[in-house]
Order: C-alpha cells, then structure tokens, then sequence
C-alpha cells in the first residue's frame, strides 16, 4: 500500500490539480467579463455608453447580474423531465470547460525546481479529444430542450442540433487540411511549428476562414443563433429555465466563445507564441519564467481580439433563416472546405516530389 | 394602381451574382461600418448628473409667487380654480391679522391653497386666470410617489422660496425664462 502511495507522482498530481483550478477560474472570471464586454460593445457598435452605473465603468456589472440570477425563483416546470431538465445546464457548462484541459496556454515555467508544463494534459491526439468534447456540447442544448416539455423549446433543440452537427463537418474538414500540414494531433506540437512567427493562417486562409464561421455556428452565436431565436421561438431552448440554471446556460456559451476563440488562436494564429520575437532566444536571455508570462500574455491578448471579433459580428449581421443556414452549411462551406483540403493535399504531394509532376 | 407617393422604392428580385453570394465582401463592408460607430460621439445624456434644457413653453408644476418683499401674492380670489378645466384647485381664504403684513401682501390670503396634481392637466389657465401674478407654472416635474395623497400639493410644497432669506432658492424656483 505504501509502496503504491510512493510510486504516485504527488507533486504532479499537485501541479496538474492547481493548474486545472487556474484555468478553470481564469475561464469562469473572462466568461463573467465577456458578459460585460459583450454589452459594453453593443453598446458603443450602437452609439449607446453601455453599463456604466456598478462601478467606475460598470466593471461591477457581471456580479449584480450574477447576484440577480442567484437571487431569482428556480422554477422546475410540473411536466418536465426533472432529472434531464437539471443534468441539462449543467452538461452544458461542463463540455464547455472540459475543453480547455487541451489547449497549452503557455510554454513552461520553472518554480520550485521543477519544469510545470502550462498545458493540463498534452494529448497527442489534441484535436480529435476537443471535437468529441464540442460535439458532446450539443447534448447539453439537446436534453435542455427535451425535458422542458415545450413546444418552442424542443424546436430550438432540434434546430440546434442539427445545425451544430451540420457545421461540425465543415469545421472537422477544414481542420483536416491543416492536419495535413502539421502531420499531428497534438496541440502543443502544432504550436511548437508554429514558433518561428510563421502562423498557419498564412498557409490556410480558407481553411481559417470556415474555421471561423463554423465556430460561431458551434457556439450558437449570431448569425446562427437559430436556436436561441427570441422572434421566432421566444427564448429558444432554455425558455423554461430560470435563476442560476439559466444563467448556467448562458454562461456556458460565454465560456464557449472564449474556448473556441483559444482554439482558434492556437491552431491557427500561433498560440502562445510571442509574435515579432524569437521565443527561445528570448527564454535563454531573460528566463523561462518572463517568457511563460509573457506568452501567456499574447495568447490571452490573441483570445480578447477573437472574442472582440465574435462580438463585432454578432453586433453587425443579423441572423441567417433557417435554410439559409442549411444551405451555407452544406452547399457552401463544405465544399470549399474539400476544396481547401484536395488543393492542400496537391501541393503537399508536390513539395515532396519536389515541384515535379 | 396609382403609387401613394413618389417615395416608393422597387426592390429588386435579381438572383444574387457570385461576389454577393460570398457573403464575405457584404459582411466585411458592414463590419466596417459597425466598427466605425465604436468612435462616434455618443448621444446619450447621463440623466442625473445631466439634463437636457426644457423648451420655452414647458409648463410644470405650479408655484405660488411671493413679491420682491418676500408677501404672499395669492388673494384667494378663486378665479384660478374657475378657469381650471380640470378643477384640480381648492381654496380657503383668511382675513389678514393685524401684524401680518410682512407676510400677506393683500388683506385677504389663502389659508389653504391645494392643486391635485393627478388631476391637473399643465395646461397654465391658472397662470392666465390670476390677477395678482400669484402663480405660474414652473419647470419642474411632478415626481413619483407612492400614495394618491401626496399628490395633493399644499402650499408647503408649492410655495416659492422667501427672497430675502433664500434668495438661491428664489431664484432656481423662478426658473431661467422669468429671469
């Protein structure tokens, strides 16, 4: 038994424990000041100030919204699923934080003699674990849906499905053409290639480009926001959902955003890597510790812009009908992205034979 | 049919060419216009800590007048409450005591002097109806309150500041169009 005890690598454990509750705390605080932002950019995209009353600036905000969610009657309605209608937001919340447990968000720093890699686990098959984990998000959305036993919201369910399982290929398929060019599934290798300031946006400006779209369509934003609809189906699939299940719900689609925005940064925009410098040299100069921060630094500084991108958007193209949205998804982004692939696989081919035919 | 108006625009039910259908070149004209409006003057009025300007002709809650020696103008003559369409005035009068001069300019007052400001209607009659110049409506706001009765305003609530003992007041309640 002791011996057992022994072999386990505690301070492992211990750094990997610590480091999953930054992470996660760090997700929860971005999402609770997404909220803010998100209305503070709405706010001035529409000549408004924006709130500006809790706090100097309002920065108060998120917290007497949170109050007031705590605060509000939780309703289970009679005729829902009570068991589904409780697992509903909460699934929701945990797919959308299980996926940061990939991402590396910084290269490693060096405290107390040992070298604590700033990624929780570095799966080699990176990619493929954060598209089981987003597909899996739709059941949040779907079983919300379902057990509220309602019309409107069994509608937006399936609307949501559908369209996140439609948009899934499209993401799956541009992603397979930069696969292609990595020759890896891990995250932290395809950062690693990123390093020398080379970003493989350069190299898959379409690929980048469906990503982007398919994430919004993922994350249940405007334009696709079909499944939250409010002029057609009133509040969409969490119609009947009150207090803190509610705010679970759409806190789970702010911390989505801001797990896609890292997805994005890191797959395609470098990652933590500092742009303009030369991350090893600078390691060797001014220590490994200043390079992790600032890396993380950059990357946070690449997630704010996604993020201010997501919002941009949601604040400028209204929302898509529903074919629509059907119709880019399947006539449009899917065969660009095949497109995108053949064409990636040709000049692959190519550079290996050497630019010869 | 003959159009209504010449305003009238024909839409278009081309089919959309290849440059629209990218949707992008569209989106990305818009998101620049978005983005533009980040930095335009914003319109807003913080309202508390700013107000916008009444216009000229606003009519607000009545004032009872005092003359430049701080009396009372008001003689309870009534005709504002004849000339209320609403008939939101009630009166009483009282004979002035010896003594009381420095207080009522007249030799007759109102002891009671009551305006139901859910009934009035701002319509300023009352101002043309007085005689004495006794009242005016002012720029301000009824505010809210919770129960019918404080809506019965008295004399304490409309009767303007003394102008010798608070002259500051006296003149914020003479407002900026009498001055």
């Amino acid at each position: 038994m002791h011996a057992l005890l022994l072999s386990v690598d505690w301070p492992l454990i211990i750094e990997k424990a610590v480091l999953i509750s930054i992470i996660i705390g760090v997700s929860l605080l971005i999402a609770m000041y997404e909220t803010y932002a998100e209305r503070k950019v709405a706010a001035y995209i529409q000549d408004r100030r924006g709130p500006n009353r809790a706090g100097p600036f309002g920065i108060l905000q998120p917290l007497a919204d949170g109050l007031k969610l705590f605060s509000k009657e939780e309703i289970v309605p009679n005729h829902s699923n009570k068991f589904l209608f409780i697992l509903g937001p909460g699934l929701a919340m945990l797919t959308a934080m299980m996926t940061s447990a990939v991402v590396p968000w910084g290269g490693h720093i060096h405290i107390f003699g040992r070298d604590i890699s700033l990624q929780i686990a570095d799966v080699n098959i990176g990619i493929l674990y954060i598209f089981g984990v987003v597909s899996m998000g739709v059941y949040g959305l779907m079983i919300g849906g379902w057990a509220s036993n309602n019309k409107f919201s069994l509608l937006a369910a399936i609307r949501g499905a559908s369209q996140i399982i439609s948009y899934e290929l499209a993401m799956g398929l541009s992603l397979i053409a930069l696969l292609m060019m990595t020759g890896s599934l891990s995250l932290h290798t395809i950062v690693e290639q990123q390093q020398n300031g080379v970003y493989y946006v350069w190299y898959q400006p379409l690929g980048f480009l469906i990503f982007l779209v398919c994430a919004f369509a993922e994350c249940n934003r405007t334009p696709f926001d079909l499944s939250e609809a409010e002029s057609e189906l009133n509040f969409g699939y969490h119609q009947e959902y009150s207090s803190m299940k509610l705010g679970f719900y759409l806190f789970a689609e702010y911390v989505n955003m801001f797990i896609s925005s890292a997805v994005m940064a890191t797959v395609f925009w470098g990652g933590y890597d500092v742009p303009f410098v030369n991350d090893a040299a600078f390691g060797l100069n001014h220590g490994v510790n200043l390079l992790a921060f600032l890396q993380v630094v950059s990357l946070f500084v690449k997630i704010a812009l996604f993020i201010f991108v997501f919002m941009w958007v949601r604040w400028t193209v209204p929302r898509f009908r529903y074919d629509q949205l059907m119709k880019l998804g399947w006539k449009t982004l899917i065969p660009l992205a095949l497109l995108n692939m053949l064409i990636t696989g040709f000049v692959i081919l190519l550079k290996q034979n050497h630019w010869h035919f | 049919m003959q159009a209504l108006t010449t305003k009238a625009k024909t839409v278009g039910r081309k089919p959309m060419t290849f440059w629209e259908k990218l949707y992008i070149p569209v989106i990305a004209r818009g998101m620049a216009i978005t983005f533009g409006h980040i930095f335009k003057k914003k319109v807003t009025i913080s309202y508390p800590e700013q107000t916008r300007p009444f216009s000229p002709v606003f009519r607000g809650v009545q004032v009872l007048n005092r003359d430049e020696q701080g009396r009372e103008r008001c003689t309870a003559c009534g005709l504002c409450a004849v000339a209320c369409p609403a008939e939101a005035i009630t009166m009483e009068a009282a004979e002035r005591l010896p003594g009381e001069e420095d207080l009522y300019k007249e030799e007759k007052y109102a002891a009671r002097y009551e305006i139901n400001m859910l009934r009035c209607i701002f319509c300023g009659l009352c101002e043309e109806a007085c005689p004495k110049d006794a009242v005016y409506l002012s720029e301000t706001l009824v505010p809210a309150n919770f129960n019918r009765q404080s809506f019965v305003y008295g004399k304490e609530e409309m009767l303007i500041p003394h102008p010798k003992k608070d002259p500051e007041g006296f003149a914020k309640a003479r407002g900026e169009k009498r001055s």
